[in-house]
């Protein structure tokens, strides 16, 4: 078992997939002689040279296209866009190209794709730099959609993606990249299920990515006052693993599900009306939802923090189910 | 606007290659105006944009193309995909909606694909295809194939700003694309004088430091030669490059498009420069075609769009069980 970072499992995975597979290459910006935005990709360009650690121009729209059109041409690109909020500059060819080719091809074209992109706020970067749109991705068919909140996943679930013969998107939270842990082996490479990262019997702390964190510090948190909350890192958001899910909200009869998005329209919305849907008549209190604030992300570090999930709020929220009545 | 004169001048080719021009336009001309009629009809739906007028641009440079190439269209492909070799029946079963469509009628008259003939669709985001061909060429340049991608857009995704990120990409990375814009002179009912600051459309190629040349849309002479030379040039030099073909179409932009921001003396105007009764007056007075091989010639082509039609007709449709069905491809085991 190997200690290390989030960002250095991150980079030995890309460097063990750039060593296994000559068609493998990265593309994106500042990933090469500057070592990437989050130094995710340091050191990758001398290693494995220019034309496969790709620096790109400032064109989201032109080089994530491009990248599924690699795809389409044989090769296994992994294409990296900086940070969601660019994302959205190249939303159209993710959506009306690689989440559709196959299907509007009556399956004569697959698109072997992977797009990482960081997501997330908590760096005082404000409201044009701190978006966590992943449920944008979550909504459309033929995307997989990747959260790795762990050491583990940050290693292991590359693999999984590449291995997949459609376009995958994974989002790394940039709170996350100096987080550190050990590493066991071998690591999953799992892209289908979700995980119990936390077992529990009273609440099911439902969340995913920079949320996961904050997640189980409430958990310690409830734990001392007697509460022993599960939490389950959904760690993929598309398609959602609902019975892991459901298991654990039956279970613990209660669920708080945790979510950096915007509370109208989240993921967490969409984890609640499936809870109810399925499980509402083995629950003992309504499901509630622990999300961004409905404003842009702002600049100053106290409206920020009030702006997103924060431990205080996800142990509140599940007392708040439970009520002043601690149970046996 | 004043234009051009009608194309005219000999034809500079053996009889069995002028007429497999003059067959493939006739052929696209003749499914179309099927396709209209069946549009009518109610049997196809959707969105239908004719390529009508513009046939002289597809059967010119794809005939200059090679079967190595990759081909990327817009959703105004009819004619593409037929010249590219896909069956017609393939393509008015698509139209139909039915379960024999090249895309199984998922896709429908604006998602024409084909894997044999490596057409990667039927794009019907204008400027959409373009990145994708820069990421073919650069597939095929990574992988050491020679091979050149021919990507088709219209005079409207010029103004998109993926035109400018792919022309940029493609010179900076030495990829070999064919840009092939297709100035049928409107962005759906916009005049190209009322949205682009340039309207000369190859200056702005140029400006990447691509090689752009303009041709005469209605000649397929002269396509053709353009397309060939212009394909020999991405081969020699490994750089894109760059064509506007100067076209028109005759109907509407689509089935839905009343047609009211064009002068009916225009489309009248540039109707004397259409491509088939042009060429085929040539070819006449140079006497590589009578009248009763011209009659004969599209009588059979009138066989194959009957064939076509009764093939969609018979043609069943997909069950809706199967809904779901290639949203994700297939595993081996999950």
């Amino acid at each position: 078992m190997r200690h290390l970072s989030y960002r250095e499992a991150m980079r030995e995975a890309l460097r063990e997939a750039l060593a296994a597979n000559p068609r493998v290459f990265l593309m994106g910006e500042d990933i090469g002689k500057y070592g990437g935005t989050y130094a995710v990709t340091k050191g990758l360009l001398e290693e494995f040279g220019p034309e496969r650690i790709r620096d790109t121009p400032l064109s989201e729209l032109g080089f994530v296209g491009a990248g599924i059109g690699a795809a389409l041409g044989g090769m296994r690109p992994i294409v990296e866009v900086m940070t969601v909020n660019f994302s959205l500059l190249s939303l159209d060819q993710i959506v009306n190209s690689a989440a559709a080719f196959r299907h509007m091809s009556g399956g004569q074209f697959s698109v072997p794709l992977v797009v990482r992109i960081a997501t997330g706020a908590g760096r005082q970067v404000a409201a044009q730099h701190s978006h966590s749109l992943e449920n944008w991705y979550a909504h459309v068919p033929g995307l997989t959609v990747l959260a790795p909140a762990t050491v583990e996943d940050a290693r292991g679930m590359l693999a999984g993606a590449l291995a997949d013969p459609d376009p995958v998107i994974i989002f790394e939270h940039v709170q996350l990249y100096n987080a550190e842990g050990d590493l066991p082996e071998p690591w999953t490479t799992d892209i289908h299920s979700a995980a119990v990262r936390r077992a529990g019997r009273d609440v099911s702390l439902i969340t995913y990515g920079g949320s996961l964190p904050k997640a189980l510090a409430a958990a310690e948190r409830l734990s001392g006052e007697g509460i022993e909350a599960e939490v389950v890192d959904l760690r993929v958001l598309r398609p959602l693993d609902a019975p892991t899910i459901l298991a654990s909200v039956r279970k613990c009869r209660r669920a708080v599900v945790i979510d950096e998005g915007w509370r109208t329209g989240s993921l967490a919305a969409e984890i609640v009306a499936q809870i109810a849907e399925q499980a509402l008549y083995d629950l003992d209190a309504p499901p509630v939802r622990v999300c961004s604030e409905e404003v842009p992300i702002p600049y100053a570090k106290h409206m920020e923090d009030a702006a997103l999930p924060q431990t205080e709020k996800i142990v509140a929220a599940a007392k708040g189910l439970i009520g002043s009545e601690v149970p046996a | 606007m004043t234009i051009a004169p009608p194309p005219s001048g000999p034809v500079p080719y053996e009889r069995e290659l002028a007429l497999e021009l003059l067959v493939d336009m006739l052929r696209i001309r003749r499914m179309e105006e099927k396709s209209a009629e069946l549009y009518g009809e109610g049997k196809i739906r959707g969105f239908l944009h004719l390529y009508i007028g513009e046939e002289a641009v597809a059967v010119g440079a794809l005939h200059a193309l090679k079967p190595e190439d990759n081909i990327v269209a817009t959703y105004r492909e009819h004619g593409h995909a037929l010249v590219r070799g896909m069956p017609m029946e393939r393509i008015m079963a698509e139209m139909y909606g039915k379960r024999d469509g090249c895309s199984r009628g998922r896709g429908g008259s604006m998602h024409l694909f084909d894997a044999k003939t490596r057409l990667f669709g039927g794009n019907a985001i204008v400027g959409g295809g373009l990145p994708l061909a820069v990421g073919l060429a650069l597939a095929d340049k990574m992988q050491g194939t020679r091979r050149v991608t021919a990507c088709f857009f219209g005079d409207g995704a010029m103004a998109e700003g993926v035109f400018h990120e792919s022309a940029n990409l493609a010179v900076l990375w030495k990829l070999p694309v064919l840009f092939c814009c297709e100035n049928n002179l409107y962005a759906m009912g916009t005049a190209v004088a009322r949205y682009e600051s340039e309207t000369d459309l190859s200056v702005k190629a140029a400006a990447y430091g691509m090689e752009a040349g303009q041709v005469d849309g209605q000649d397929v002479v002269a396509v053709h030669e353009a397309t060939k030379r212009a394909r020999q040039r991405v081969v020699e030099s490994g750089m894109p490059v760059f064509i506007e073909y100067k076209t028109y179409r005759f109907r509407a932009h689509s089935m839905f498009d009343p047609d009211l921001y064009r002068d009916k003396r225009e489309i009248e105007e540039w109707k004397t420069r259409g491509p088939l009764h042009t060429f085929t007056a040539r070819l006449k007075s140079e006497g590589k075609l009578t009248e009763e091989e011209f009659l004969a010639l599209d009588a059979k082509i009138g066989q194959e769009v009957e064939q076509a039609v009764a093939f969609a007709e018979a043609s069943a449709w997909e069950p809706v069980e199967d809904l779901a069905r290639d949203v994700h491809t297939p595993r081996a085991s999950t």
